[in-house]
């Protein structure tokens, strides 16, 4: 295990090149430490700039800030802002308690085991070398089918275009020992990027200390590798439940019920074989 | 005002997208499905020595097999790619195993229409026909796989049932065609599979929705599956009392055409509703994890002996 | 801070985690509250009662760094026995004139202290001007005997500490809740916290931004918070300080090398018509006899020769008379009203949005419309370049635009990305950055465009025999220009700022200026940025392999010290005050200043040094006084010149307010406010006679979205940002939505005197009504940003907003002022004006729509 000292979030280093001194490559991800985003947007943009995405539209929501609304073939980084009145367990109860801002941003999560991956049929989602998974442009046909098996809502097919898309976390500029663009226009470090162990190692040190000072509800997610998608290479502390931020609970790869699934399919056809045999006999001239 | 974020969701967005499927793969699961059935029918009526019953549902079959590949090809973004799906067979994808299965009971059909219409090779006909039916049972259900393999609660949550419902469909739509087609003395075995089929898939539904539960309203949001039931009861039972005349014949067996058209359509449209509310995808996840963890306190707490 | 400095707000993030307590004060509940530790709702416009309340709250709890404040601010000081404080005259200080509505400032000076201005000056109303505004730039008042007389027991009543306890005694606890709408515990809890963390082991810092600037009172905002820190011992200590946080990139580098109309660069004043009979007088008003002004002529002069070059001889006086001159106020909206007078008739606007920008849009737009002609550099065709139009005012026909006689020229212009250059960040740290790619099309950059248009006009006037074309036939304006477009190198510029000696010899610091003409520098405060001839501003070592400080990153101006005044980060014998703040301390083996910082001080003057009676400039400066560029050497607790409002902030009510002062129901607003008298410009009370129940009984206040830059420019015409705010919202309150049947989403109409416009509405409990005064006070919250060009069009606020400014800097009240809220949408063509008159009508103000347009009814 990777021992890492954090003096503090910010200027604590973390070794964002993607490949060993050798040139191995690394198992890379992002931990998104929602507690200190300040909703900024800069990941949107950045995302938006460095790979090329067009617009998502102009639509106000009055949805708090939150004009992007949810992960897009057109947004790759989707922030969320939730205004939330309840008590929350702060010390104060005149200053800040009664109101809380979450703010949080959210991404592919690139599990380590891919709905979306198992599910492709041409092969053009792939698994990259260093643990991440992104769809080949020049391969995907656009059927779709990743579109409602992902259990995060990530994948989005462009109408205009026909294929599907998401974030690559920036698989252009990983293979350059580049830290992807949202991490680093970020300004806060709410967003790190690095290896994904020594991530994990960072983000249990930063959630007991938030437990400690009281934030009750600080949890991680997807940093557990025995979780329904095998973890996520992108990884998320929040301070409220999961499905406030639109993530679901307890997303589990659809591919897991796979057993079940064909054995009812392949059930049913031999049924349906059998009750051929039956109709057979029955209309035997 | 700023709605308040309640518990379940985000306002209100649904935690999963929607399919993204056009009306195309909603007619494709009843082409395969129909398809499907025929090969079967059409190898049973073959043994049986009805070379016409076997001719005309071979026929159903190719037609069905014919139309199937254009309507996906249509279905997709870029369709001009659509043999990148040749390259690749994944057994986690339902999609890649269908091509195959559609490709090789397409082919097969093909071969032993061929045959048939030109009277040529019977021997070969004959292995074709087998084959084609030996795929077309799980034609007839792997579009099930297909659903089921996904993340919308409808369908995900039904992984047992709806290969059920999909044989049964693809029987008594195949069997109603026969029926349709056929003179009423050469169709008993398209009569049971008719009628069996139909009332196997009113049932089927009716047992997934109940073990679905709450999950299954999106269901109810649209007339497809009510009628879908009325039909199919109604074809069975026109099928079962008059199906040994013509007229009645034809009358049960179009009500069951429709009934398994509209019970595949009731399938596919469901799923984006049920995509569409957060709370399908949210309150079983939640409830599972909250079970789990009661679970896991109660294992905790035993050993202490705490009561 | 988080909503406008995202970036710089990390090391606020930074400071959290080590345990900082970060205390967010804020009419609304922002991205910045949701990360404070302490949020602090206020009614708009309050400030300083607030701040007043902390600065009392330290007098009564004894809670001052004693030793810090008697030996680094002027807190034992005697004043004049003739002042009078408002206490004592009921909401104005001594020298008022009721009829000018301004001060005489002479009772607020030292006691035994004349100003130079009071013996040379005759003309009473003269003097006020020349202590203030036009000419505050420059460092301070000139001590003329020495030092001033003192009580170091701080007993004697007429000392600076004694006046301020009386001054802010009525600031108590109740009386910060009553006007502020801050529940006492809150208040007491920000207050001890602050107290908590300040004193020798710990320090405190304010960072604040145009949410204090932009009142009637602006200045006295940051002045209280001035008061407050110096009692803590927060000045010049690590982690204390005031930050002004900047609107825009280098706004700190255009106050140093200025576009502002009163100064020359490095804070030296430009000349004005009257107050100076010649060169020698320029030099003695404005060089301090004691403090580092004390040279202020060897950085004027060395200006001069930046300026004139040869041209410049000590026979001509260095070409002082070829220095234009001001005659008064030329500030923004002064200059504005000028177009309608007929004063102005050229306008150049660079970087720039007035039409949506500006207070009061429809002044500004008509205003344009009065011009010659006007030319905008921007990178896209703003509202201000396109107001003939499209202005609103063409919609209600209020202009036409066959009859608008103004020429404009657009210029694209260049953006950072495509030109060399500095940055000089609110640090006063200056960052060079390099053109990653050559601008397109026409597209320049502004050095481009003035080294181009200089270079173009010296050569049609080359033979011009002229005497008034002289000073542009004597400047210099030779620099390197690279590439086919012809650029102009920045670094050459750069150079000539930071200065040379003769032989081209590159100058290290300002302390080596000179005042013989022997040397050239363009701004004495940017002295040395190019010393030995290395662009010291692209210096960029990683924090890794330096001191914390960062010494070795860019450059900070001057001398490249990080933190003015750093010499109060010891105490009075040179050692550290604790050794968890140590930052700059005297060595008395090496006989200097050291530490981690550049020593804000001379560098061998030992703490105990005593200066003699006679002793001029720098030397002048004791060894225990930190504050260098004070002719004391001290912190002001009390300001005796500088500034037109009073000595000591005092809370007074914005020009249009629902409340009375509660402290002086005489005067409600500041009594020396300035005031843009213009008929498109009324208010929605008379002055003084607050309103809280007539047609505009709510409150609104602008301010920045994260997402879009100011006017909009840089932003609105972007999709990748206009699609993360696509429209123009207001934000309003639950309860203020049901009082006024305002739904979320749907449109609401925002009116004032000077116009009515139309947002979608933001119902949110992120604002909050607060209780002060005896009345519940509702605030419309309303971004600025938005205007008809671009992706994401919209309503102006800033045309609710009205021309009442600030005394010394001219600034607008756009932070606080009143106006009504009502659900739907705005009226169309000539109905908006009718809807205003009805308005009018109701709140009894005169008709102010000319007369020529017909108003339908």
């Amino acid at each position: 295990m990777t021992t890492v000292t954090i003096p503090t979030i910010i200027s604590h280093d973390i070794d964002t090149r993607s490949h060993d001194a050798d040139g191995t490559p690394r198992q890379m991800g992002f931990f998104t430490d929602t507690s200190i985003c300040i909703g900024c947007k800069a990941c949107e943009v950045a995302c938006k700039e460095s790979n090329q995405v067009p617009d998502d539209g102009l639509h106000w929501t009055g949805e708090s800030y939150d004009n992007t609304s949810a992960i897009g073939c057109n947004s790759w980084r989707h922030v969320a802002f939730i205004e939330q009145t309840k008590p929350v367990q702060v010390p104060d109860e005149q200053g800040s308690g009664a109101l809380r801002w979450l703010m949080a941003s959210d991404v592919c999560k690139h599990c380590s085991n891919a709905a979306c991956l198992d599910v492709c049929p041409t092969g053009a989602l792939t698994r990259t070398e260093f643990g991440t998974v992104v769809v080949q442009e020049d391969v995907c046909n656009g059927c779709g089918y990743c579109v409602p098996a992902c259990p995060f809502g990530v994948l989005d097919k462009r109408e205009e275009d026909g294929r599907v898309w998401k974030c690559t976390l920036c698989y252009d500029r990983l293979k350059d020992d580049m830290e992807p663009a949202c991490a680093q226009a970020c300004p806060t470090k709410s967003i790190q990027f690095g290896e994904l162990k020594q991530l994990r190692v960072i983000a249990d040190e930063r959630v007991r200390r938030l437990q400690s000072r009281g934030e009750e509800q600080a949890q991680l997610y997807l940093s557990d590798s025995t979780d329904g998608v095998g973890g996520g290479h992108a990884f998320f502390l929040l301070l409220d439940r999961p499905e406030v931020f639109g993530l679901p609970p307890d997303p589990v790869v659809t591919t897991r019920g796979l057993k079940t699934i064909w054995t009812s399919a392949g059930g049913a056809a031999l049924t349906a074989v059998a009750a051929v045999a039956l109709a057979y006999l029955r209309g035997r001239a | 005002m700023v709605p308040p974020a309640t518990p379940a969701s985000y306002y209100g967005r649904p935690v999963i997208k929607r399919p993204v499927w056009k009306w195309e793969i909603g007619a494709y699961f009843y082409t395969g499905g129909l398809a499907g059935g025929s090969m079967l029918l059409a190898a049973a009526a073959r043994r049986q020595g009805r070379d016409t019953v076997a001719r005309r549902a071979l026929l159903t079959a190719l037609a069905g097999v014919s139309v199937s590949p254009v309507l996906l090809i249509r279905d997709l973004g870029m369709p001009r790619r659509f043999y990148n799906m040749l390259r690749v067979f994944k057994v986690t994808s339902p999609m890649s195993v269908g091509t195959w299965i559609l490709s090789g009971a397409g082919g097969f059909t093909g071969i032993a229409a061929a045959c048939d219409v030109l009277g040529i090779m019977p021997r070969a006909r004959d292995g074709a026909e087998v084959a084609a039916a030996a795929l077309g049972a799980p034609l007839a259900t792997y579009t099930a796989a297909l659903l089921a393999d996904t993340s919308v609660p409808v369908w995900r949550d039904a992984a047992v049932e709806l290969p059920l419902v999909f044989a049964g469909t693809a029987l008594a739509t195949a069997g109603a065609a026969s029926m349709v087609l056929n003179d009423p003395a050469d169709s008993a075995t398209a009569r049971a599979l008719a009628a069996g089929g139909a009332l196997a898939s009113v049932v089927g539904v009716q047992v997934m929705e109940q073990r679905l539960g709450d999950l299954a309203a999106p269901y109810h949001e649209e007339p497809w599956g009510l009628a879908a039931k009325v039909l199919n009861g109604a074809g069975a039972a026109l099928t079962m009392l008059g199906g040994r005349r013509r007229a009645l014949a034809v009358a049960g067996g179009a009500a069951i055409l429709a009934g398994g058209a509209f019970e595949r359509w009731s399938i596919f449209k469901a799923g984006v509703p049920s995509a569409s509310d957060p709370d399908y995808t949210v309150a079983p996840q939640r409830e599972r994890l909250e079970h789990f963890v009661g679970h896991r306190q109660a294992e905790e707490l035993a050993p202490g002996g705490v009561s | 801070m988080a909503e406008c400095h995202p970036v710089g707000f990390q090391w606020v993030m930074e400071a959290k985690e080590r345990g900082a307590v970060i205390i967010h004060v804020d009419p609304r509940f922002t991205r910045t509250s949701a990360l404070a530790d302490i949020h602090v709702p206020l009614r708009p416009g309050s400030d300083i009662a607030f701040l007043g309340g902390v600065v009392n709250y330290i007098l009564e709890h004894e809670r001052w760094f004693k030793e810090y404040v008697v030996e680094y601010t002027n807190a034992a000081t005697l004043i004049n026995p003739e002042f009078r404080d408002t206490e004592d005259l009921d909401g104005v200080f001594s020298g008022f004139d009721a009829h000018k509505h301004s001060y005489d400032v002479a009772s607020w000076s030292y006691e035994g202290m004349e100003l130079m201005s009071a013996a040379e000056d005759r003309e009473g109303a003269a003097q006020a001007e020349h202590n203030t505004g036009e000419q505050a730039g420059s460092g301070g008042i000139a001590l003329k005997h020495g030092e001033p007389p003192q009580d170091r027991t701080l007993q004697d009543p007429r000392c600076v500490l004694q006046l301020l306890r009386k001054h802010y005694r009525r600031y108590s606890p109740e009386f910060v809740e009553e006007t502020c709408g801050v529940p006492k515990d809150l208040f007491l809890r920000v207050a001890q916290a602050l107290c908590d963390n300040s004193g020798r082991e710990r320090t405190s810092a304010f960072a604040y931004a145009v949410g204090w600037t932009q009142h009637t009172v602006g200045v006295q905002y940051i002045r209280t918070a001035a008061i407050i820190q110096s009692l803590l011992g927060n000045i010049g200590r690590p982690g204390g300080g005031i930050m002004a946080l900047r609107g825009h990139a280098s706004i700190q580098g255009s106050t140093d090398i200025p576009t502002l109309y009163n100064l020359l660069p490095g804070y030296l004043p430009m000349p004005h018509t009257e107050h100076y009979r010649g060169y020698q007088q320029y030099i003695e008003m404005n060089a301090a006899k004691t403090g580092f002004w004390g040279n202020a002529e060897a950085y004027f002069v060395s200006l001069m020769k930046a300026y004139w070059g040869e041209a410049a001889t000590r026979d001509n006086d260095w070409c002082f008379s070829h220095l234009p001159r001001i005659s008064g106020d030329h500030s923004a909206y002064t200059f504005t009203r000028g177009m309608f007078d007929g004063t102005v008739n050229g306008f150049f606007v660079l970087g720039e949005n007035p039409a949506v920008g500006s207070s009061n849009g429809r002044f500004n737009r008509e205003a344009l419309a009065k011009l010659d002609w006007m030319v905008v550099r921007d990178f896209v065709e703003i509202e201000t370049a396109s107001f003939w139009k499209n202005a609103p005012e063409i919609a209600t026909g209020e202009l036409q635009t066959d009859k608008i006689p103004t020429e404009v020229f657009f210029m694209p212009a260049a953006a950072h990305t495509e030109k060399n250059g500095s940055f000089t960040n609110t640090q006063r740290l200056l960052q060079w950055h390099h053109a990653a790619v050559e601008p397109k099309g026409d597209c320049r950059s502004e050095l481009w465009f003035m080294y181009h248009l200089g270079r173009i006009i010296k050569e049609k006037l080359r033979d011009s025999a002229e005497p008034r074309d002289q000073p542009i036939k004597d400047l210099t304006w030779s620099y390197p220009t690279d590439g086919d477009i012809a650029e102009p190198s920045a670094e050459a510029v750069l150079a000539e700022i930071s200065g040379w000696a003769p032989g081209r010899e590159y100058l290290k610091g300002y302390d080596t200026l000179k005042p013989d003409g022997s040397t050239v520098c363009g701004c004495w405060i940017y002295c040395g940025s190019y010393a030995d001839g290395i662009n010291q501003t692209a210096r960029r070592k990683p924090r890794q392999q330096q001191s914390y400080v960062g010494g070795e990153w860019g450059w900070a101006w001057p001398d490249n010290r990080h933190m003015l005044y750093n010499r109060a980060s010891a105490d009075p014998d040179g050692k550290p005050w604790s050794e968890r703040k140590r930052y700059v301390w005297w060595d008395e083996r090496k006989g200097q200043w050291t530490g981690e910082d550049r020593p804000d001080f001379i560098i061998g003057r030992a703490p105990y040094y005593k200066p003699p009676q006679d002793a001029r400039a720098q030397d002048a400066i004791g060894g225990a006084e930190p504050f260098i560029m004070q002719a004391d050497g001290k912190a002001w607790l009390f300001v005796p010149d500088g500034i037109r409002d009073g000595p000591l902030p005092t809370h007074y009510e914005p020009r249009e307010t629902p409340l009375a002062n509660a402290l002086y129901p005489a005067h409600v607003s500041n009594p020396v406010l300035q005031v843009i008298e213009h008929a498109l410009d009324p208010f929605n009370h008379p002055r003084d006679k607050p309103a809280h129940d007539g047609a505009f009984p709510f409150v609104a206040t602008t301010y920045r979205l994260t997402e879009h830059h100011t006017a909009g420019g840089m932003s609105r015409f972007v999709e990748y940002l206009s699609e993360l705010q696509p429209e123009f919202f207001c934000e309003v309150s639950p309860e203020l939505a049901a009082l006024r049947g305002l739904t979320h989403k749907g449109w609401a109409t925002i009116v004032s005197a000077r116009a009515a416009i139309e947002a979608r509405v933001m119902v949110t409990d992120r604002m909050r009504p607060l209780r002060a005064g005896g009345r519940t006070i509702h605030t419309v919250g309303l971004p600025y940003h938005w205007g008809q060009n671009g992706l994401s069009t919209g309503d102006s606020a800033n045309d609710l907003f009205h021309l009442a400014l600030d005394p010394n800097v001219h600034i607008q009240e756009s932070k606080a002022a009143t106006c009504d809220i009502r659900p739907g949408r705005r009226p169309r063509g000539p109905g908006l004006l009718a809807l205003l008159e009805e308005y009018r009508h109701r709140a009894g103000i005169e008709p102010a729509v000319p007369a020529e347009v017909e108003v339908e009814t």
